[in-house]
């Protein structure tokens, strides 16, 4: 018993200690959707979080929520954390959109940043996203001079336009190599659901595919790849210690810059709504290491990065034609960012009826 | 071996009813103290973040209530349900079709305004949700299907009917092709009580309304007689002259219909639009939240409150402490345990059993 | 179709089936005990992380199937205590388990995120294991598929052909019966529920050693629950659980061909699908009643507390 108050005496003097460390110039919030186990996109943007804590150090308190639900939870969350002293608050999932505008209108002091949504209703609020579809159309070119059958399969999570256009940014990539690929698109209706997905990617490869490529969040298409032989694009991070034999290269969201740079103009005083729309350019979306492949195809897809990179080449540029036939963008002709914001069609080559 | 014997007792313990649940706390607070201490982590201050904090702020009590909500409307109905010995686990399924059905008017005609539009979407709810309960309760009724298969299989069914209108027909025009419908328009939204202090709405009034009329028919009218016997005995309530199979019907759409009233209200009060994903588990919870309140209208009330208290605790112990939502997952279930384990005292005493001394000859039976 | 098409998309059925024939087969021999556990997600979530952990200290996937099943019988334990000496009420304390064994398998598997895991390789009997259509089907599976092909049958014999089984048979249908036979009707019920955590474990382990070789957070996804289903849906006999997991299996996988085959049906139909199909199977079963009511422990759920 007298062990017991000794130590209980012990934690009540440590609560008072970690009272006393709080001096920071200012505090972050994270909000996240899934587990940071996830290994994917929460997983991802809890990287960021690692990125803001060991650019400012003491400077910067940090503090996250995970596998927030979207609805009344996601609402409460960022309300606690507004009141909570957060200076400025990440609210990492596009079903956040409603609850981080409802809470920012009644903390004005507060800044809110909203990932992937549209909707910035009073001047605390920005939006950011990134521009995965450019890493699309460096995989796609990969996987048409890589493939034997020229057919590849995509593991989808959701016919959302993030996804849409990313499926149609693979395709015009590997047509520019190969006017003839085609692309076998599985809908699984989950981000993540490591069973699920690993069941589509053996049904795609049993339909003949020899390529795999995914927008859900686990590992499992990556690994059965490797088990059944084939080839594989990873997901959101580098996935490479689960396809050493297997993964091409992978797209990886990489926050940390936007985050870093977001603390840091609320430290300066200079944050400023906005809605950000970044890719390669900027370092939010990165290429992993190229593997097995052969040298040229390596040399083409790093050409083919630098290429959108520096802005010389914008994947969605005509003359592209939608799957039904009709002209989409004439020669030379890009497209507008209302149309890749909203996307809900398939251009010409993709064996799959988008789901209405 | 020593080992645990229960004895019963000629009635429940009045004393037990009452110190039960403070036993349950006390247990649950020195095995999380234990729990905090292991990680590294301060035991009253992991203590007070569960269950003080929430409870200090006006506004976090509101959001309390916000939680509570549907999980005491779900667990009243699922108590007519559990009391009737009918296996509802698919609550989670009728919330959703009730927040589908209530969400018609504002989502299809958005034109149509008025103070009517509120009330006729609440009905609506009430309708969706229990015509989704009819199912497994006809193919009880009609083919001796077992409803908890049934009921648990439609949930999924629900899920994704939802997700299919909220990213097709039901699809926001303006909203660039994401998965959501429109935000319903001013006449569609549940109005708070205390706006001034904080978000919850009047969904709470219906929630204790509906705790109140359920308790009433349970504990004083025949139908309450009814739903008690014919759940514990079915034999003796046809002998009595009570249909079994009206009662299967009964119970589900009393369940079904309270729950789609909870999903409508959830979407109508607290998100404002029909989404992918408007439930983090409800259904499911309030299945314990009715048992903790010991299937008693007026118990479910308190357990709801408590629940609800558990998961505003394990987020502020996340922020405050810097634990991961795993602990507070972990003492939830420790909790829920605890709670459980203590509400034996009421119907039981204890006794520890030691090893005797030596093997007696047992005897002759 | 050439016949090694055929037999792949067969094996993709039989490893999307074999957890949930595994965890069935365990809930099965609790209900016939009379005990409805529903915390089979958390037992299996536990095994999946458990296994993997072992797995991946010792270097031994052996190891991990191991740990996967102790660790899934210790974890029924606090189910067992509260259910049955403390006589608590089965569906809540089940459910109550459910979110112990996710919490817990969070915490546990915060370390072993993001590695790559060890896999249970395939047992390969050679020259059978090249027949065509049947070969890598009947000889070229992972170890634990034939553990669950003898478990089935073991679960079978046990229940019909032993003394022990019609013990068991005897609590789940009448425990007030069985105990003034004077059977220990707690001991028989506390061996049923650690068995059944056993299998829901070694389940698990097929999921993270086997399936997906990999731990990350809820991986189990639901499947305990369909595990449950599928008892239901057997009517509590062994053979139709296999039946019904293989068939779940079946429809799962058609899916993704009907997608990728490029039929234009509305994925979140064909999502639907296999619990549709459980549906209308169960009513079918259902109708014949008399076999249904002859299956069903009737003592299923019920607490017992012996009078002295």
């Amino acid at each position: 018993m007298k062990k017991l108050a000794t130590s209980l005496l012990a934690a009540a003097a440590a609560v008072a200690i970690t009272g006393a460390a709080q001096a920071a110039d200012a505090k972050a919030c994270f909000i996240y959707v899934g587990p940071i186990g996830d290994y994917g996109w929460s997983y991802q943007h809890h990287q960021g979080l690692l990125d803001v804590e060991k650019a400012f150090g003491d400077r910067v308190e940090t503090a996250y929520l995970e596998s927030v639900a979207e609805g009344a939870d996601a609402e409460r969350a960022i309300e606690r954390f507004a009141r909570s002293g957060c200076d400025i608050i990440f609210t990492t999932s596009f079903g956040y959109m409603d609850a981080t505008n409802k809470v920012a209108a009644r903390f004005p002091d507060v800044k809110f940043e909203h990932a992937t949504g549209y909707k910035r209703e009073s001047p605390n609020v920005a939006t950011y996203n990134s521009k995965f579809y450019q890493g699309r159309y460096v995989q796609g070119q990969i996987a048409a001079s890589v493939s034997e059958t020229g057919v590849a399969g995509y593991i989808a999570s959701f016919p959302i336009p993030e996804v849409v256009r990313g499926i149609n940014s693979f395709i015009l990539g590997a047509q520019s190599v190969n006017p003839d690929f085609s692309l076998k698109v599985v809908w699984v209706n989950t981000w993540f659901d490591p069973g699920k997905e690993a069941d589509a990617a053996k049904a795609l490869i049993d339909q003949g595919v020899d390529i795999l490529t995914q927008h859900t969040d686990s590992t499992a298409p990556m690994q059965v790849a490797e088990e059944r032989g084939i080839k594989a694009f990873g997901q959101a991070s580098d996935m490479y210690a689960f396809g050493e034999q297997t993964q091409l290269t992978s797209i990886i969201d990489d926050w940390g810059p936007y985050y870093v740079e977001r603390v840091q103009a609320v430290l300066d005083g200079t944050w400023e709504s906005h809605d950000v729309w970044d890719g390669m350019a900027e370092g939010h979306v990165a290429m992993a290491p190229y593997w097995n492949m052969p040298y040229e195809v390596a040399a083409m897809a790093k050409k083919t990065a630098t290429a959108i990179t520096v802005g010389v080449l914008e994947p969605f540029t005509g003359p592209i034609t939608k799957q039904d036939g009709t002209e989409w963008l004439a020669e030379g002709e890009t497209a507008d960012i209302g149309a890749l914001l909203g996307m809900n069609f398939y251009v010409q080559g993709v064996d799959d009826q988008l789901p209405e | 071996m020593t080992r645990i014997e229960l004895v019963r007792r000629p009635q429940h313990s009045a004393l037990f009813s009452v110190l039960s649940p403070f036993i349950a706390v006390l247990i649950t607070a020195l095995i999380g103290g234990i729990m905090f201490a292991m990680l590294g982590k301060s035991p009253i201050g992991g203590l007070h973040a569960y269950f003080i904090e929430p409870l200090t702020e006006v506004w976090s009590i509101h959001e309390l209530i916000i939680k509570a909500t549907p999980l005491i409307l779900i667990a009243v109905g699922l108590s007519v349900c559990f009391l009737s010995n009918n296996w509802n686990i698919g609550a989670e399924g009728q919330f959703i079709m009730g927040a589908i059905a209530g969400s018609v008017m504002p989502v299809l005609y958005p034109g149509i305004t008025g103070p009517m539009v509120l009330p006729l979407m609440l009905v609506m709810g009430m309708a969706g949700g229990a015509a989704w309960a009819t199912v497994p309760a006809f193919l009880k009724a009609r083919f001796g299907t077992n409803e908890i298969l049934s009921s648990l299989m439609l949930v999924y069914v629900a899920e994704l009917f939802l997700d299919w209108l909220v990213r097709g027909p039901w699809r926001n025009p303006e909203g660039f092709n994401f998965p959501e419908t429109r935000s319903f328009h001013a006449d569609a939204i549940l109005p708070e009580m205390l706006s001034a202090s904080g978000r919850a709405h009047y969904g709470f009034v219906f929630a204790i309304l509906a705790a109140l009329i359920v308790w009433f028919m349970l504990s004083r009218t025949l139908k309450g007689y009814e739903i008690r016997v014919l759940g514990e005995s079915p034999r003796a309530g046809r002998f009595a002259g009570f249909s079994a199979k009206r009662m299967v019907f009964f119970a589900f759409i009393v369940s079904g219909a309270l729950a789609g009233l909870a999903g409508i209200i959830e979407v109508s009060g607290a998100i404002g639009q029909l989404r992918p994903a408007i439930s983090p588990g409800y259904g499911f919870t309030a299945i314990i939240v009715a048992f903790l309140g010991r299937l008693n209208p007026l118990g479910i009330v308190a357990a709801g409150l408590i629940l609800a208290l558990s998961y505003l605790g394990g987020e502020a112990a996340q922020i405050s402490l810097g634990v991961s939502d795993k602990v507070a997952n972990v003492f939830q279930g420790v909790l829920l345990f605890s709670v459980l384990a203590c509400d034996t005292l009421i119907r039981y005493r204890i006794r520890i059993v030691r090893p005797q001394p030596a093997a007696a000859p047992e005897p002759a039976r | 179709m050439s016949p090694d098409v055929i037999q792949a998309i067969l094996l993709t059925v039989v490893t999307a089936a074999t957890p949930l024939l595994i965890a069935a087969m365990g809930e099965l021999v609790v209900e016939r005990s009379g005990v409805l556990n529903l915390g089979v997600e958390g037992m299996m979530i536990i095994g999946a992380v458990t296994g993997f952990g072992a797995a991946q200290i010792t270097g031994s996937p052996w190891a991990g199937v191991l740990a996967a099943i102790i660790c899934g019988a210790l974890f029924s334990l606090p189910f067992a205590v509260l259910t049955l000496s403390l006589a608590t009420n089965q569906v809540a304390t089940g459910l109550s388990l459910t979110l112990l064994g996710l919490g817990v398998a969070g915490m546990i598997g915060e370390q072993f995120v993001g590695l790559p895991g060890v896999r249970l390789e395939a047992v390969n009997v050679p020259f059978l294991v090249d027949i065509p259509l049947i070969g890598r089907l009947l000889f070229g599976q992972d170890p634990i598929f034939y553990l669950s092909i003898g478990l089935a049958v073991g679960v079978w014999w046990f229940i019909f052909r032993t003394r022990a089984g019609l013990t068991l048979r005897a609590v789940g249908d009448s425990h007030g019966s069985a105990h003034a036979l004077g059977i220990n009707v707690l001991r028989v019920r506390y061996l049923a529920v650690m068995f059944g955590g056993a299998c829901a474990g070694l389940a698990g382990a097929h999921l993270s050693l086997v399936y997906i070789p990999q731990w990350v957070e809820n991986m189990t996804a639901g499947r305990g629950w369909i595990a449950l289903a599928l008892v239901v849906f057997a009517s509590w006999l062994p053979l139709r659980v296999v039946i019904g997991a293989y068939l779940f299996g079946a429809v799962t996988i058609a899916q993704f061909h009907a997608q990728a085959q490029g039929v234009a049906i509305p994925s979140q139909l064909l999502s639907a699908l296999p619990y549709l199909a459980t549906i209308v199977v169960l009513v079918l079963i259902s109708s014949n009643r008399r076999m249904t009511m002859r299956n069903t422990p009737a003592s299923l759920g019920k607490p017992f507390v012996p009078d002295r």
